[in-house]
């Protein structure tokens, strides 16, 4: 111990949380690789440094355990259900500006303002080229149908993308419509969930299955690889209608927290990520849907066609997470098709 | 002459439970209530929960996730002490080719972290692998439904995996206490008419119980707070349940209740291993080294010896390294990304500094333990240690709040008193990932020098009083020149453990700060391990270094050494 002090004393001076003008502080659950070409467009365009802290998990128990001295100003994330919670937790402040508010559309942001998506993803399936007909599955509902009984793979049912989707169901249908499709599902299951998206889709060069669900950009992400260009020109990419109104999304999203100590600058790095420049970056760097409906997709993307989009508030999705989460462990969802 | 003494530890009732406070107690109090303090954090958490969540996981997955997690650990335990023992006993007592380059190879998979390791099995073993893909064109099948092929995504595969990954521990220890044991004690077994079979199972293996527990409940206790190979091989245990409540449901309170059952797991764990010790304790009058007297092996038995020591090692470390080798090469120049050197340079420097804390106060603890012999010491300090079972995610928010508390009432208290705004002083900083560190790793330290104190009999303290000596000069004059390799080796485990530590590293540090570890997740967590293999491969260097140094070490207390004892 008599080591310690003095020790930790000279380090705590070292590398301190930036407050000073001329920055703005991030925490951020997407991946450092994916947000730093926007970040370095930003600074060079404004002057003003970006300070990334990086982690999938916890970050919102930082911001909250920090309390008013925190230095982070945006929260970065993906999936509506971590949005829903920093506003639930109290930990979000209401940013409006007409800049924003021109360029979200209203159902893939927050009323107050709390948060703003930035970019949407397509929770699509994906149909063997082999096996599948084009146009033998349309929707989501036709998942649980006994015909695909064996062909079908999915990642764990507790994921946050699935999460978002079956709460977007129980939206649509009601929580006990909700469990027997999903009770549906599993029993068509080809194997015990498992593996990301991509490994999805590989499954299905492999033979494993015949459909899987995915959200859209993996799609690219495959071609773009040369080890994995095979896995992802073995599957169709299918756009489902839910309720007959169209494909699910999600977002990744922007938030100003509470306390944040460089508001000026935060709202500056909010405006620039939803216009025009950031929006193209996004679409060709992550192959993401643009949120603002004036920026072109990429051209594989393009590539696609349009699609109906479900048009559900994101906000009310977030609500059914919970009751989600329970459906997904009452049947059992991750023990895969063997009921035990 | 070497004599085997029997005495017995003090019985727990001839103990006072009085706390003496001397500078040597008030210390170790001081030391296992700060490190005591996440583990509290999350206890008490536990008692807040937003919402009755058991009735619902019992009727659920509760059950699952138990049975998991209890055939993970038996399996895991059985495999560890297999390969552990069995490796350890031929390479101290046996002659055969090889033998010295096993010794400290057995060590390597030690480096590997076991999330690597996974994703390199799947990748070989799975059905685009060369493996599969090798079958299928001797065999003329097409699809996985023509052919059977065990799932590497499954308990199995990850007991297999994790086996693979946490043997070395029980390597480490059984090895060291069977060189610390004199030789004239297996001598004398065999003056006696042992085999050498006998002479293991009789005498061997009962002095060296203790350090093989010690090994065991480490394996047990990464085994329940690993959560990268689980999640990747779709395993559901405890610690994936705990995640579940607490991030899909925001369930903090609920998280941290699967959390304490954990906790109670790990308490079991520490019970058992104490009852097993207690019920031996021998100690070696002698640590006069003696010459070693190997057995010398049929030529059978000499290739049996040989495989069994290359299995693990070939399994473990060189088809992970050999493939981690391969991707580093082929994808060098996006590997070779300008804010690498800048990562392994702070793993380095974070890693050092918690190895050196962390054996520091592990010391102190033991010896104090040892010095007083209170009960109540003696507790506190196995608590101290419970903080090496708590998964790193869960530690790192038993560590943010009691920080984040303290520096707002700091900065409160200042700028009420001075007008000074103190801000975040701990939080973020590189002091908070350091604490961290040595809470996670101090039950590395506390284990392993407790028991290096513990083979020193009492009688050197003894002779050391009659000599005038304090405390402080007995253990810097007598205890520590003989159990340097014990200090060593929990040094080098520490150091190799913070190189690989993830989830407290990823939401502690501080802005624009990566590790090795987090600069290599960011890739590996998105099945993209090619493009970092070359960050991989240097946790691995910068464990294999450490690693041969210790066995180095170790290897040269064996014969004609000059052990300084008093």
């Amino acid at each position: 111990m008599k080591l310690r002090t003095p020790l930790a004393a000279a380090l705590i001076l070292a590398p301190t949380a930036a407050t000073a003008a001329g920055e703005v502080n991030v925490y951020s659950y997407r991946q450092p690789f994916l947000v730093k070409p926007l970040f370095d467009a930003f600074t060079k365009e404004s002057g003003i440094k970006v300070n990334v802290v990086f982690a999938r998990k916890g970050l919102i128990k930082r911001l909250q355990a920090e309390g008013r001295n925190s230095p982070a100003d945006l929260i970065f994330t993906t999936d509506i259900g971590r949005l829903a919670s920093v506003v639930n937790a109290g930990l979000a402040q209401p940013v409006k500006t007409p800049a924003l508010e021109k360029a979200v559309p209203a159902n893939f942001r927050d009323a107050e303002g709390k948060w703003y998506g930035l970019t949407l993803r397509a929770r699509v399936v994906y149909a063997s080229k082999d096996r599948v007909k084009p146009g033998a599955i349309t929707s989501y509902e036709e998942l649980a149908d006994p015909k695909w009984r064996g062909r079908i793979c999915t990642r764990k049912g507790d994921h946050a993308y699935n999460i978002a989707m079956l709460a977007a169901y129980i939206d649509h249908h009601g929580e006990a419509k909700a469990e027997e499709w999903l009770r549906g599902v599993k029993a068509n299951l080809a194997r015990k969930p498992q593996g990301n998206d991509r490994a999805q889709v590989k499954a299905i060069m492999e033979g494993v299955c015949d459909l899987a669900v995915g959200n859209h950009y993996y799609m690219a992400l495959m071609l773009q690889n040369e080890k994995q260009k095979a896995w992802g020109q073995s599957a169709n990419i299918v756009f489902p209608t839910l309720a007959g109104k169209g494909t699910h999304m999600n977002v990744s999203g922007v938030m100003m927290t509470r306390h944040a100590p460089n508001r000026a600058n935060a709202i500056k790095l909010m405006e620039f990520l939803t216009g025009k420049t950031a929006q193209g970056i996004y679409a060709q760097v992550n192959n993401e849907y643009p949120i603002d409906p004036g920026v072109k997709a990429s051209p594989l993307l393009e590539s696609w066609g349009k699609f109906k989009r479900d048009t559900t508030r994101l906000e009310v999705i977030a609500r059914n997470r919970a009751a989600a989460l329970k459906i997904v462990n009452k049947v059992g969802y991750n023990d895969g098709p063997v009921t035990n | 002459m070497t004599a085997l003494g029997t005495t017995k530890n003090d019985t727990p009732a001839a103990r006072g439970f009085r706390l003496r406070l001397d500078p040597w107690a008030a210390g170790a109090v001081v030391i296992a209530v700060l490190v005591a303090l996440p583990v509290v954090t999350v206890v008490v958490m536990a008692m807040f929960p937003t919402e009755n969540i058991w009735p619902h996981l019992l009727d659920t997955v509760l059950p699952g996730y138990v049975i998991n997690t209890l055939e993970l650990m038996a399996g895991v335990a059985l495999g560890t002490i297999l390969i552990g023992v069995t490796a350890a006993w031929l390479i101290t007592m046996c002659e055969f080719p090889g033998r010295r380059i096993f010794e400290w190879a057995l060590v390597l998979p030690l480096a590997m972290p076991a999330y690597v390791v996974a994703y390199v099995y799947t990748d070989i073993l799975e059905f685009a692998g060369p493996v599969q893909g090798l079958l299928r064109d001797l065999t003329g099948w097409n699809t996985g439904r023509d052919y059977w092929f065990p799932e590497i995504r499954s308990l199995g595969g990850a007991i297999t995996i994790m086996t693979m990954a946490l043997y070395p521990y029980v390597y480490l220890l059984a090895r060291s206490a069977f060189l610390e044991q004199s030789s004239g004690v297996g001598e004398a077994a065999r003056t006696l008419g042992c085999s050498a079979w006998a002479a293991f199972r009789r005498v061997s293996l009962p002095m060296a119980r203790p350090s093989i527990v010690v090994g065991v409940a480490l394996v047990l206790m990464e085994t329940l707070n690993d959560f990268g190979t689980v999640e990747f091989f779709a395993v559901e245990t405890l610690t994936t349940g705990m995640f579940n409540v607490w991030l899909v449901m925001g369930n903090t309170g609920g998280g941290a209740q699967i959390a304490v059952v954990m906790l109670l797991f790990v308490i079991g764990l520490l019970i058992a291993e104490r009852t097993a010790r207690r019920r031996r304790g021998y100690h070696d009058t002698s640590t006069r080294p003696g010459r070693a007297l190997r057995y010398k092996l049929s030529t059978g038995r000499r290739i049996a010896a040989v495989l069994v020591c290359a299995a693990p090692i070939v399994v473990g470390f060189v088809v992970p390294a050999g493939l981690l080798i391969s991707y580093a090469i082929e994808f060098y120049d996006v590997s070779m990304e300008n804010r690498f050197p800048q990562a392994a340079a702070n793993s380095i420097m974070l890693a050092g500094l918690a190895a050196g804390i962390a054996a520091m106060v592990g010391l102190f603890l033991a010896y104090a333990v040892r010095m007083r012999k209170s009960r109540a010491l003696t507790l506190l300090a196995r608590f101290a240690s419970l903080g090496y079972a708590v998964p790193g995610a869960v530690l790192a928010i038993g560590i943010l709040f009691p920080f984040g508390l303290f520096d707002n009432a700091l900065d409160r208290f200042m700028r009420d008193t001075f007008g000074v705004s103190t801000g975040l002083l701990l939080s973020g900083t590189i002091a908070a990932l350091l604490f961290a560190y040595v809470v996670r790793f101090l039950a590395l330290a506390y284990g392993t020098l407790e028991a290096g104190l513990g083979r020193v009999t009492p009688h050197m303290d003894d002779a050391a009083r009659t000599l005038k000596h304090g405390p402080a000069k007995a253990l810097i004059k007598v205890n520590l020149p003989i159990i340097r390799g014990s200090i060593m080796t929990a040094a080098i485990l520490i150091f190799v453990d913070s190189m690989k530590e993830l989830p407290a590293t990823l939401l502690l540090r501080p802005f624009n700060f990566d590790t090795l570890a987090t600069y290599v997740y960011q890739f590996a967590s998105d099945e993209l391990l090619e493009e970092c293999a070359l960050g991989a491969l240097t946790i691995v260097a910068a464990g294999v270094i450490p690693v041969i140094l210790l066995t180095r070490v170790m290897g040269r207390r064996r014969p004609d050494q000059e052990i300084s004892v008093v």
